[in-house]
């Protein structure tokens, strides 16, 4: 059995931040199931939003503005405490990180650059060309290498050891060995990332499947929001690959097959840059109303940069470029680029404080797997990396307070009880079985893509929830097809598949009662916001019966009053 | 209707938990679509065909480093690369070489990584940080560009011919990263530092045949680190040699 005082689950850039910041003073180990830098954080593209104030059009800037456009980019339902910690913290994050050697773009006057996206009243948004998720996670990868963070690179999470309300750390599998490994921690925290491949189409890498979300919600955390699930305006037809919000930050026009830019008629003022939310719907009724263009690969719309030129295209979207001519054979200084809106971020998540802490003791998550929350219904491009990273570093603070007292000890048989229970289930998964974890997981994408998706109704609700339970019945058939257990990626995506079917269920239980339409939850049955029945956090937890119990959680409002949302 | 053409496959498998199975080919014949990448191609073979396949992916869009393998002879990612890229329908894939094999496609980057941690992969600074950013100009962060974009996929360790035959050597990808420290204008390592990899197993052991370059999907040049760096060492050796050595500055 290995023990650490605390153990981080997950290498991206909140559990990175948060080891960074505890393994002065504890004994920390984190768990990653790929190489840190494999990380899903590395695909951020455009930038991390803070108030600097360098950008000659937002000396007006500041940190409450910042506040002001994320809760109500949020509809509202962010926790609005939460929102002015996160912001105030920014400004903070973006020059440590630089002090770490974060190589941000620059403007001529040696400041970091900051550029404009979508739901922001000035260009706040700092970037290092179209790379900024990569060059923040090496930062902080190379932090973590520097001060000598102990790192299980290559190790699977299987389940969460939660008993009589403590965390008691995990029962992981050593990918490279195939050995079931439990860890003991008094201090448990999770940074797993979010769940797009619950969905058929997402931007999200092939990781993000959201197990730590299912792991907590099983072992008996609450969930929060989860029908809050942001589809990204702007991804490559095909593959969906993303094609950042920084093109339109530039400049992009985004065109229908008449010609028309048609933002100007949704958000006369905003126009492309109108939070995502919103300009996903724009282009899904264009779409719908036959103003698309016909691909093999499916309706599109197009991103046109040519107005831009090929020297800035080159300079501030290399890689949109570089990925554009490898991935579909267009090159966007000649060509629009063919996109469409599909599944890209979490809102929803294991439900935390402003703390990270969760109602189970000696338990904490942080970045896209939590739900704090401070994107609401529906994030600003820009805030996600933000997120990560300051809510990595609150929680190294709070834990680091909550230990003041002692570090809590984790009870050994509770975890050896658990890595009994996951050795059955790998013998059970690794038996001749009828299912092929690969086909249930494809039929549960096209559930959620179909029924789950941009434009909703209680109807297709009802199809979703009724046919998750099904799902979960296929899945005690599931059998992979050899019983090793080292780089067996099948057993993986089967052991992960389990918390995929639990995270899908909560997502679209919460997105049939919740009958109002608040940024990304958008219900055809329902067309408009009601603050009066619905100003409320969704909570899920695991019920009776197997399937999700909800209830319903106040929203914190300190000084912005909930007013409609016009772009 | 988009024409779908048959492909034959052509994997080498291997476990290291039964060396008694030696490597060998294992064939799939698959239909694929134009567009297709030996990724999207490779993960049907595992979850429809073969799930005994091991390989390791994760973004799909080229920039997380997982899927670096040797493809027709060639050392790219399978993500980025095209099935129809090739004049054959035969696609062989192999492992990365100069690594060690655990399963299939995966190696064990064990030494990569070691090299990386070896060479200080960070900046250092030894004054007082600004209350904001430390300043660096446009042209200052155009210096470290090209080093800045490398992802660590480790398609320069496997072309490289040195590492084929020197198994401690330093790597292009740690030479590139050091470099991107060294031509920071805000790092202030001590020029001592360099001394990590002035010797017969670091920089000095480049054959510089420019195989890392032609390798890396990204448009580094490892060997422009490499040369960069000997230029710093003999400035330095020469500066001690006149006795101006200010080797802590």
């Amino acid at each position: 059995m290995i023990s650490h005082d605390i153990l981080i689950v997950g290498g991206g850039l909140t559990g990175l931040r948060a080891a960074v910041g505890l393994c002065d003073r504890f004994n920390v180990g984190l768990i990653s199931k790929v190489y840190p830098v494999r990380s899903h954080s590395i695909c951020a593209q455009g930038g991390i939003n803070a108030a600097l104030t360098n950008n000659p059009d937002g000396r007006d800037d500041s940190w409450e503005k910042h506040a002001f456009d994320t809760i109500k980019g949020s509809d509202f339902l962010a926790d609005q405490d939460a929102v002015e910690i996160m912001c105030k913290e920014a400004i903070n994050i973006v020059y440590e990180m630089e002090h770490w050697g974060c190589p941000f773009s620059r403007f001529p006057d040696g400041t970091i650059a900051q550029r404009p996206f979508g739901g922001a009243a000035y260009p706040r948004t700092c970037y290092s060309s179209d790379i900024t998720g990569h060059v923040l996670l090496n930062t902080l990868y190379e932090r973590a290498v520097a001060k000598g963070v102990k790192i299980y690179p290559e190790w699977f999470v299987t389940a969460l050891c939660v008993e009589d309300g403590q965390c008691h750390g995990v029962v992981a599998l050593d990918m490279h060995s195939g050995e079931l490994v439990p860890v003991r921690a008094g201090v448990t925290f999770f940074g797993t990332g979010g769940y797009g491949r619950v969905y058929q189409h997402s931007t999200n890498s092939l990781t993000s499947t959201g197990s730590g979300i299912g792991m907590a919600y099983k072992a008996g955390v609450p969930l929060k929001d989860m029908e809050f699930v942001q589809f990204h305006p702007t991804t490559l037809i095909g593959t969906n690959i993303l094609m950042t919000e920084a093109c339109r930050g530039e400049g992009g026009y985004l065109v229908n097959n008449q010609g028309e830019r048609f933002m100007k008629r949704y958000a006369p003022t905003a126009k492309e840059l109108a939070p995502r939310d919103i300009v996903s719907r724009c282009i899904q009724t264009e779409i719908n109303e036959g103003r698309g263009f016909d691909h093999p690969l499916g309706r599109y719309i197009q991103l046109d940069l040519r107005h831009l030129g090929e020297e800035k295209i080159q300079e501030r979207l290399t890689g949109i470029r570089k990925i554009c001519i490898d991935f579909i054979g267009i090159d966007p200084v000649k060509e629009p680029i063919p996109i469409m809106p599909c599944q890209h971020y979490s809102m929803g998540g294991i439900d935390v404080n402003e703390r990270c802490a969760t109602e189970v003791r000696g338990f904490y998550a942080g970045g896209e797997c939590a739900c704090v929350s401070v994107h609401g219904a529906n994030r600003l491009g820009g805030n996600s990396l933000l997120e990560t990273i300051a809510f990595g570093k609150l929680a190294a603070q709070a834990i680091s307070e909550d230990m003041e007292g002692g570090i809590p000890k984790p009870d050994e048989k509770s975890l050896l009880k658990l890595k009994d229970e996951v050795e059955k289930k790998i013998l059970r998964l690794t038996a001749p079985g009828r299912e092929k974890p690969y086909q249930l997981q494809a039929d549960l994408g096209v559930v959620m893509d179909q029924k789950v998706g941009i434009f909703r109704t209680r109807e297709q609700l009802k199809q979703a929830v009724d046919k998750l339970p099904e799902l979960k019945e296929r899945y005690r058939h599931v059998g992979v097809s050899s019983p090793s257990r080292h780089m067996n990626y099948e057993l993986i995506n089967a052991l992960e598949l389990e918390y995929m079917l639990e995270v899908a269920h909560t997502i679209a239980l919460g997105a049939m009662l919740r009958e109002e339409s608040r940024g990304s939850h958008f219900r055809t049955d329902f067309n408009t916001r009601n603050d009066r029945d619905w100003l409320k956090h969704t909570i899920a937890r695991m019920g009776d019966d197997g399937g999700p119990a909800i209830s319903y959680k106040d929203v914190v409002i300190t000084r912005y009053q909930p007013v409609e949302r016009k772009y | 209707m988009i024409q779908d053409s048959a492909y034959t496959f052509k994997i080498l498998r291997y476990d290291a938990k039964e060396p008694e199975r030696r490597p060998r080919f294992c064939t799939y014949r698959i239909r694929v679509i134009p567009g297709l990448t030996v990724l999207a191609v490779l993960l049907r073979i595992r979850d429809e065909i073969d799930g005994t396949l091991s390989f390791r992916c994760s973004c799909r869009s080229a920039v997380c480093g997982s899927c670096a393998m040797v493809i027709n002879g060639k050392l790219d990612l399978a993500c980025r690369t095209q099935v129809a890229a090739f004049d054959t329908d035969t696609i062989i894939l192999e492992p990365l070489p100069n690594f060690e094999v655990i399963r299939d496609l995966v190696v064990d980057m064990t030494p990569f990584w070691q090299m990386y941690d070896k060479i200080q992969p960070y900046l250092i600074r030894r004054s007082h940080a600004p209350e904001k950013e430390i300043p660096q100009s446009e042209g200052e962060r155009r210096q470290i560009d090209q080093f800045v974009n490398c992802i660590l996929c480790a398609c320069c360790w496997g072309a490289c011919p040195v590492l084929a035959r020197e198994p401690g050597y330093l790597g292009p990808a740690a030479a590139a990263k050091l470099e991107r420290f060294v031509l920071d204008s805000r790092d202030e390592r001590p020029a001592s530092t360099l001394s990590l990899v002035n010797d017969e197993k670091g920089v000095w052991a480049c054959d510089t045949v420019f195989r890392c370059i032609d390798a890396c999907p990204k448009d580094v040049r490892p060997t422009d680190a490499i040369v960069g760096l000997r230029k710093a060492m003999v400035k330095q050796s020469f500066k001690k040699i006149l006795g101006k050595a200010k080797d802590e500055t």
